[in-house]
């Protein structure tokens, strides 16, 4: 186990999750960069959790990071956690404060208005609703596509030559975007519109700490037909 | 790096800015505050914050950073030597802060905000009822964080402290307007106490807008149409 701050080195790491969950994604990308190793609790029906409840009371949401007998919530709040716990790992977020704050903009604006017009799409109850959503979230992709040029500055991902922030936040919507792309046929991550974001996406997929955890596209496609019954996912 | 200008682009009443403003006089960082005046928005502010055009945005030798807690974890990062630290030093103390400040922007304020434009005596009713239930989450929060100090943070107002303690302006004049305490010595005995020492800290007392000023002011804004 890498050296720790502050805390107990014989202390557990248990993470309650979902497999379909980019929120869930998040965290064990960040865990796996840091070679933490931890038990990992499938959650199928989070609402109904003993354990979800118990140690998320405020929102019974997943993921949940048990570390000893402490709970962390939110997949962010996770991620910095691990950063900041496990030192001797590569660095998530950048040391200088103003990268900082740019990566933690960056994915407060991915939760807030890329996972909110994907989620969108989904749940659109009619085309020009759909269609809005669509036109909202091309627009992400755009501006994320400009992100990705400044932030990377010539190599390989938002955080330089390794993934940091950034590429953990956007990078867990590629599955959900995927699926969107084969019910919608728009596709919103282009090698023509959005080059620097389409030859990332394959850096990020083939990175070792995300390989191994990446939902199965056909999977999440069966599952997104399950949850959401609506006419573009028949 | 640290000692190059310093501008905040905001507005006296909104509780987004006053969070930076406390966080730049804990550490006791000069810096002009550019007002911006309601309903319109500077060149500067839509220069400076493209992606969503709003205050607070911080410009440290020029340079943005925009989203009120981001600047406030900045401002802790960048003049780290002076002044008592805003976060935690332990990660998990940390965490718990960020995730509070999350609730308190995401679920609670959202609520309050909500009062305003609720309809109807029984719509108002469900609302505080709402709020009220968050706030007797945050007195359990204060009480875990704080473990019997006078702040979330400790000894020293710290990040939640400033995430919450930026709304008390407009929790008050809600409660005005509303006719409905939402704090006090029996629904939150330990939060009452906290509100007036945060109230009283330096840092936040030359920040907190008058009430009776931002009452004047809800009245003239929420008299009109929302754009």
């Amino acid at each position: 186990m890498g050296q720790m701050n502050g805390s107990n080195n014989d202390e557990y790491v248990r993470l309650l999750g979902a497999w379909p969950s980019p929120f869930v994604l998040r965290t064990r990308i960040a865990l796996n960069l840091k070679r933490v190793p931890y038990e990992y609790l499938e959650e199928e029906d989070t609402l109904n959790s003993e354990s979800v409840l118990n140690y998320n009371p405020v929102h019974k949401q997943i993921p949940i990071l048990i570390h000893g007998n402490k709970p962390i919530r939110e997949s962010l709040n996770i991620v910095m956690y691990v950063d900041e716990t496990w030192l001797s790992g590569p660095p998530i977020l950048p040391s200088d404060p103003f990268d900082r704050a740019v990566a933690r903009f960056w994915d407060v604006y991915i939760d807030e208005h890329c996972f909110t017009s994907i989620n969108g799409v989904a749940v659109a109850k009619d085309e020009e609703e759909r269609k809005a959503a669509i036109g909202k979230l091309e627009q992400c992709m755009a501006l994320l596509e400009e992100t990705f040029q400044e932030c990377s500055k010539g190599r390989g991902f938002f955080g330089g030559d390794n993934i940091g922030f950034i590429d953990i936040g956007f990078g867990s919507m590629l599955g959900p975007l995927k699926v969107l792309e084969k019910f919608t046929g728009v596709k919103f991550i282009h090698s023509e519109n959005t080059p620097g974001l389409f030859h990332w996406a394959d850096r990020f997929y083939a990175h070792e700490a995300v390989k191994p955890v990446m939902p199965d596209i056909e999977k999440l496609v069966e599952f997104a037909r399950l949850k959401f019954n609506t006419s573009i996912f028949k | 790096m640290a000692s190059d200008q310093v501008k905040l682009i905001g507005a006296w009443a909104s509780p987004f800015v006053m969070r930076p403003r406390i966080a730049l006089n804990l550490k006791s960082v000069p810096y002009e505050f550019l007002q911006e005046t309601f309903g319109s928005k500077s060149e500067l502010l839509l220069k400076s914050n493209p992606v969503h055009k709003k205050i607070p945005v911080l410009l440290h030798a020029d340079k943005p950073v925009c989203e009120s807690n981001i600047i406030v974890e900045y401002i802790d990062e960048t003049w780290s030597s002076s002044g008592p630290s805003i976060l935690p030093s332990h990660p998990y103390d940390r965490a718990m802060a960020r995730f509070w400040a999350a609730y308190i922007d995401e679920k609670w304020f959202v609520s309050l905000r909500s009062i305003q434009t609720a309809e109807g005596e029984e719509e108002k009713k469900a609302v505080l009822a709402q709020v009220d239930e968050g706030t007797a989450i945050l007195e359990k929060a204060f009480i875990d964080c704080s473990k019997g100090k006078p702040f979330f943070n400790g000894d020293h107002i710290g990040y939640l402290d400033i995430a919450f303690g930026c709304f008390l302006g407009w929790l008050r004049v809600t409660e005005l307007a509303a006719g409905h305490k939402l704090l006090d010595e029996t629904k939150t005995p330990s939060l009452s106490k906290w509100a007036d020492r945060f109230c009283d800290d330096p840092a936040v007392k030359p920040v907190m807008p008058d009430t009776a000023k931002l009452a004047e002011f809800a009245q003239k804004i929420f008299a009109k149409p929302q754009p």
